[in-house]
């Protein structure tokens, strides 16, 4: 672990807020105390997402892509949570710098959230509309009035059906998709630049997931959004990202456009990933590809990469170093020491 | 041909639903509305749907966790519907269950060997040494090591924890398998080497398995047969790579369209189907796809369709319940 403290920023950060990159990521690192000691659940994870663009997280279970989320809203569990280093730029402004109460002023204004379950995101004993309503009159200075017809109007605009009755229904009267569509709607109730969609549609029957991924794309598409999808789902990333980040163990394995991941994947966590997905068009009852053995637990972590324990071409170096990601081409970048040598060999190791 | 190891005809399995001061039935929810199917010796048949479609109440109808109203089940040669309590866990041995989640259905104050030797005590086989081998032998069998056995269900991970769920199952050699979403709540990574397993014990032992599923892309690699569900009734059987690449009926149509395939290549653009899956408890009239299917005429809202052979003869069969050719 590098020796960051509170506040700790690496980079003299040049906050000329001109660029094509609305939230730029920069060396974040994210421990929680635990009862048995500190653990860097995201450690030292770097991207950007442009205007406009979709940029995909994904990883497994505990690879820290949603504690990368909670680090940028500030929304990590308290006092357990901690922010030890980076920086967390929206449009230059870096919002790990800003107050609590300044923090308020951004969530839900100017990136909204939606959360894979609707039916936690929402309160139970308050209509939609209202809920609706609240997220709107938090940030815009509106008549009770006003706000009610700005909410049907959202409602309708997220395709729910006779919006003015649906208004008045609580969370438990709509079904799955449904719910999900109005946390779509608040998330976008006051014109937000960002989205921070963390899975989205995971928690969703597949047909009403294509109808809530095929919203999301339209509406990013009419308001110029940009959107930081977090999913283990590669299908979902395939289908609506521009960019994508994967993370393993805290920390990033490979980045790049969604069309070099998928083609051209160069590290072997990426490789394994991608080969071990069934897929439609694969004959049938033959042996998957395997990742062996497990992710390790963030309490022991190696000293050298993270998937050396499960990486087919591990060597003596990869036990004792960290490897830095390394550029490969344009954007794409991968943490591998080998990648060159194993860019030509199959991807389960053998020669 | 000789009769298959499991068939099911009419199956229908409802549940109450009750309302008012005094609880009283209201109402029936049709979980499972007449549904007939096969599973041939050796053979997988994946089941798959959407959530209250009632494929979970139909695995568990056919173990007899649940006790269907009407309809038969028969298991090698036995109407498993008509059996008492008594005759059913000699049944038992040969038709085994496995769940979604292993850490639900696995009892966490047993360990691992206390788990694995209760199938043998229950049905009386061996000694106590000769159980202690037959659980050494498993563990071997679903990948685990010596030292999980004085462990517990909670020090597993998720795949561990289904590979000790499956041993359990297969402990008594049954025949047939019933598993409920066996990988769904598990990692990409880790769902691979558990699908592998299941293929591998199939081929060793012999197995059958009726594999339940939301996910096509899973059912399809490890089944020979597929049945698609809606609504607690089946609307389409063929063979797994038929269903994939001849889906007839539009609802299975739909649902293949709307897998985001992992490739960027092949982007779909989402063709979406409209509308969310109705309540089961007041289905719609006629064909209960009718009101989201896009090919739906006046006939659809008032003739429930049946499933009806389409393959041409001397191919493998095709069922679908849909009043057109599509």
């Amino acid at each position: 672990m590098t020796s960051t403290g509170p506040g700790v920023s690496d980079a003299t950060a040049d906050r000329s807020a001109t660029s094509d990159d609305l939230l730029e990521v920069r060396n974040l690192v994210t421990a929680f105390d635990t009862d048995v000691g500190r653990v860097n659940a995201v450690d030292g994870v770097s991207f950007k997402v442009a205007r406009g663009k979709t940029v995909g997280l994904v990883g497994e279970s505990g690879c820290g892509k949603t504690v990368t989320a909670l680090s940028i809203t500030r929304l990590l569990p308290q006092p357990m949570g901690q922010i030890l280093g980076g920086e967390v730029l929206l449009d230059g402004e870096n919002l790990l710098d800003l107050s609590l109460e300044e923090m308020g002023k951004i969530r839900g204004a100017r990136i909204g959230m939606i959360f894979q379950e609707p039916m936690t995101a929402l309160n139970p004993v308050h209509p939609v509309g209202r809920q609706l309503s609240e997220a709107l009159l938090l940030h815009q200075d509106l008549t009770a009035q006003d706000a009610m017809r700005r909410s049907i109007e959202l409602l309708g605009q997220v395709g729910i059906p006779s919006p003015e009755i649906r208004y008045a229904e609580y969370p438990h009267q709509l079904s799955g998709g449904m719910r999900q569509r109005v946390v779509i709607a608040i998330a976008l109730a006051n014109s937000p630049a960002l989205i921070i969609a963390d899975e989205p549609t995971t928690a969703l029957d597949v047909t009403i997931q294509a109808q809530v991924l095929k919203l999301m794309s339209d509406l990013q598409e009419e308001m110029g959004l940009s959107i930081l999808l977090i999913t283990h789902d590669l299908g979902v990333i395939a289908q609506t990202c521009d960019d994508v980040v994967v993370m393993y163990a805290g920390r990033i394995a490979e980045t790049g456009s969604v069309e070099e991941i998928f083609a051209e994947p160069r590290h072997p966590y990426t490789r394994g990933l991608l080969e071990a997905i069934p897929r439609l068009e694969n004959p049938r009852k033959q042996p998957l590809h395997t990742i062996e053995g497990m992710v390790p637990g963030l309490l022991d972590l190696p000293s050298g990469c993270r998937f050396e324990n499960r990486c087919p071409h591990r060597e003596e170096r990869c036990a004792a170093e960290l490897p830095e990601l390394q550029v490969v081409e344009g954007d794409h970048q991968v943490s591998c020491f080998r990648w060159r040598e194993i860019a030509g060999t199959r991807r389960d190791g053998d020669a | 041909m000789s009769s298959p190891l499991l068939e099911v005809n009419g199956l229908k399995t409802y549940f109450p639903v009750r309302g008012g001061v005094f609880m009283t039935a209201t109402a029936v929810c049709k979980a499972v509305d007449d549904v007939a199917l096969e599973v041939g010796a050796g053979e997988t048949l994946g089941l798959v749907g959407e959530s209250g479609c009632g494929k979970s109440t139909l695995g568990r109808s056919i173990v007899r966790l649940l006790r269907p109203q009407a309809g038969s089940v028969v298991f090698d040669g036995t109407d498993l519907v008509k059996l008492g309590r008594r005759e059913l866990k000699g049944v038992r041995r040969e038709l085994q269950m496995i769940f979604q989640d292993p850490a639900d259905s696995l009892n966490s104050r047993h360990s691992v060997a206390k788990i694995l030797e209760e199938p043998y005590v229950v049905h009386k086989v061996g000694t106590e040494k000769d159980r202690k081998e037959l659980v050494h032998a498993l563990l071997a069998k679903v990948g685990l090591p010596e030292t999980s056995l004085d462990r517990f269900p909670f020090e597993f991970s998720g795949g561990q924890r289904q590979r000790i769920g499956i041993a359990r199952a297969i402990a008594l050699d049954p025949k047939l398998v019933v598993c409920d979403e066996p990988v769904s709540a598990l990692d990409v990574s880790i769902q691979s080497q558990i699908l592998n397993l299941m293929l591998e014990l199939q081929k060793d032992l012999g197995l059958s398995y009726l594999f339940i599923s939301h996910d096509l892309a899973v059912v399809k690699h490890v089944s020979d047969r597929i049945a698609i569900m809606y609504l607690g009734k089946i609307v389409e059987t063929a063979g797994a790579d038929d269903v994939y690449e001849r889906p007839k009926h539009p609802y299975t149509q739909a649902l293949i369209a709307a897998i985001p395939a992992p490739d960027p290549t092949k982007r779909s653009g989402f063709q979406v189907l409209e509308g969310d899956v109705p309540s089961p408890i007041d289905p719609p009239t006629g064909c209960h796809f009718h009101p989201r299917c896009p090919h739906a005429e006046d006939r659809c809202r008032t003739e429930v369709p049946t499933l009806r052979e389409v393959a041409a003869p001397g191919e493998q069969a095709h069922t679908v319940a849909c009043h057109f050719d599509l």
